[in-house]
């Protein structure tokens, strides 16, 4: 019978939430490493047991831990990530020079062909990758080198690369983005890269049309079209249909094109889901409606899903990785909050329904399709 | 034997408890840096959680404390009280209380 795992990493831990592919009585396991800040969790794409956590404290760094079984136990793995080579300078807040520091892993993303292969995106930016199932971690420098670096700035939230995405057709092609750098593209495993922002336009920047500096929140693609992706950036949703060449915008009717996640619809390559927060100062939904938009037409033209969804005196947010979709025939959308709320629909959006109310702020939500 | 207690963040990612034993060697000094050696190769999870990987600084918000002394600005080579050495009393790391 087939199923879905929504793994769930909170302020304060990890959950497992399981139901069966009616998706109406779930099973929430957890807190996994209570009491931990679990970052991101991701399972591997060719062998769903295979998941691996990224676990963060202010106290005691970074940890690493993967499960073999789907979850049930978790064996520690390496927690180094050392920057190759001189580590140089990015700019700090003020404009001035600063130290590339570790910090966090923000986002993992196993191989889309070998459960023992993951990328690690991370604070302060950079992109590692491990071979041998997280026990060690190389950096792919040609990143964190590129001649751009020296003038890349954290955002509010740190400088962190907390997108990456895998090309399905070219294994050499590989996206991230950077919190506030913006998209890179690698066309060679992640030897070299190029900026791909033509076409943002950021008007907190001096130079809005610049190469770099812009503060991409999240970025999305469809399997199906990898040419294709979807952006949710600090402000503005934009759509690129030639591999982060060009960009061009596609907010349109949204009530706020401000956000942080983006997803796209398993089956329907033009359907597309936000959530709309009202400002970069006001962390929360306009006029107090926990709304998810869909557009679908690949952007521009948004509805408003509400059904099931609190329509007044909601003041949460919705983090950049907090929201994932399930490849079930009717496709699941899913997204938490950092009210605690994890909240499903098994139709595609047109009606949503609390898996669990009451978590720890919810930071990541990624969704394992099990057949 | 060297006594240590650790926070319970770290008990539960060494799967230990609060108190754990160490042999050092009898014929070096007792330091912060020889017992975390110690303490890194019994438990390897704890790598990079008490102190840097490379450079081996302690963690900004980790604290050591010794016979009821926080010895945290000390450098770490230097020998700790005869009572810690000798196991009479614990050397203690703690997460600083700090955050909300």
């Amino acid at each position: 019978m087939s199923g879905v795992r929504v793994l769930v990493g909170t302020r304060k831990g990890a959950f497992i939430l399981t139901s069966d592919e009616r998706r109406k009585d779930w099973d929430v396991s957890g807190p996994h490493f209570g009491g931990w800040e679990m970052f991101h969790l991701k399972g591997s794409p060719v062998d769903p047991n295979r998941i691996y956590a990224s676990q963060a404290s202010d106290w005691f760094g970074q940890t690493m831990h993967r499960s073999d079984d789907g979850g049930q136990t978790w064996q520690t793995v390496g927690n180094e990530f050392g920057y190759q080579g001189e580590v140089g300078t990015h700019q700090w807040y003020d404009g001035t020079p600063h130290p590339w520091e570790f910090k966090r892993v923000w986002h993992l993303e196993p191989s889309l062909t070998d459960p023992d292969t993951v990328y690690a995106g991370v604070e302060d930016a950079a992109l590692f990758k491990s071979t041998d199932a997280g026990l060690t971690w190389t950096e792919l420098s040609g990143l964190r080198t590129h001649s751009t670096g020296n003038r890349w700035q954290p955002g509010a939230g740190g400088m962190c690369l907390h997108s990456v995405i895998l090309d399905p057709v070219d294994p050499n092609r590989i996206y991230v983005a950077i919190s506030a750098a913006g998209a890179f593209r690698s066309d060679d495993g992640g030897a070299a890269w190029t900026p791909v922002n033509k076409g943002l336009r950021s008007e907190y920047i001096p130079d809005e049309d610049a190469e770099v500096g812009h503060c991409v929140h999240n970025i999305a693609m469809h399997p199906s079209r990898p040419d294709t992706l979807f952006m949710q950036k600090h402000w503005d949703v934009m759509r690129t249909d030639n591999a982060g060449d060009l960009w061009h915008e596609v907010s349109g009717n949204l009530p706020s094109d401000f956000g942080f996640p983006i997803e796209v619809h398993a089956h329907e390559p033009e359907t597309v889901y936000v959530v709309p927060i009202k400002s970069d100062s006001e962390h929360f939904p306009p006029d107090g409606k926990l709304r998810v938009y869909r557009s679908r037409t690949g952007g521009n033209e948004w509805e408003a899903l509400t059904n099931g969804l609190p329509q007044s005196d909601c003041y949460v947010n919705v983090l950049r990785d907090a929201m994932s979709i399930d490849s079930l025939d009717s496709c699941g959308v899913y997204f938490g909050t950092t009210g605690g709320q994890v909240y499903a629909s098994a139709d595609s959006g047109d009606s949503w329904a609390p898996i669990v109310r009451d978590l720890p702020a919810v930071m990541s939500v990624e969704v394992q399709t099990l057949r | 034997m060297i006594r240590v207690i650790l926070p319970p963040h770290l008990r539960t990612l060494a799967r230990t408890g609060k108190e754990v034993e160490l042999d050092l060697d009898p014929d070096a000094p007792v330091t912060p840096s020889a017992v975390l050696d110690v303490l890194e190769g019994m438990y390897p999870t704890l790598r990079g959680t008490i102190r840097d990987h490379q450079t081996k600084q302690r963690r900004p918000m980790v604290r050591f404390f010794a016979c009821e002394r926080d010895i945290s600005h000390d450098s770490p080579d230097t020998p700790l009280p005869d009572v810690i050495a000798s196991g009479r009393e614990p050397f203690w790391i703690l997460g600083a209380i700090s955050g909300g």
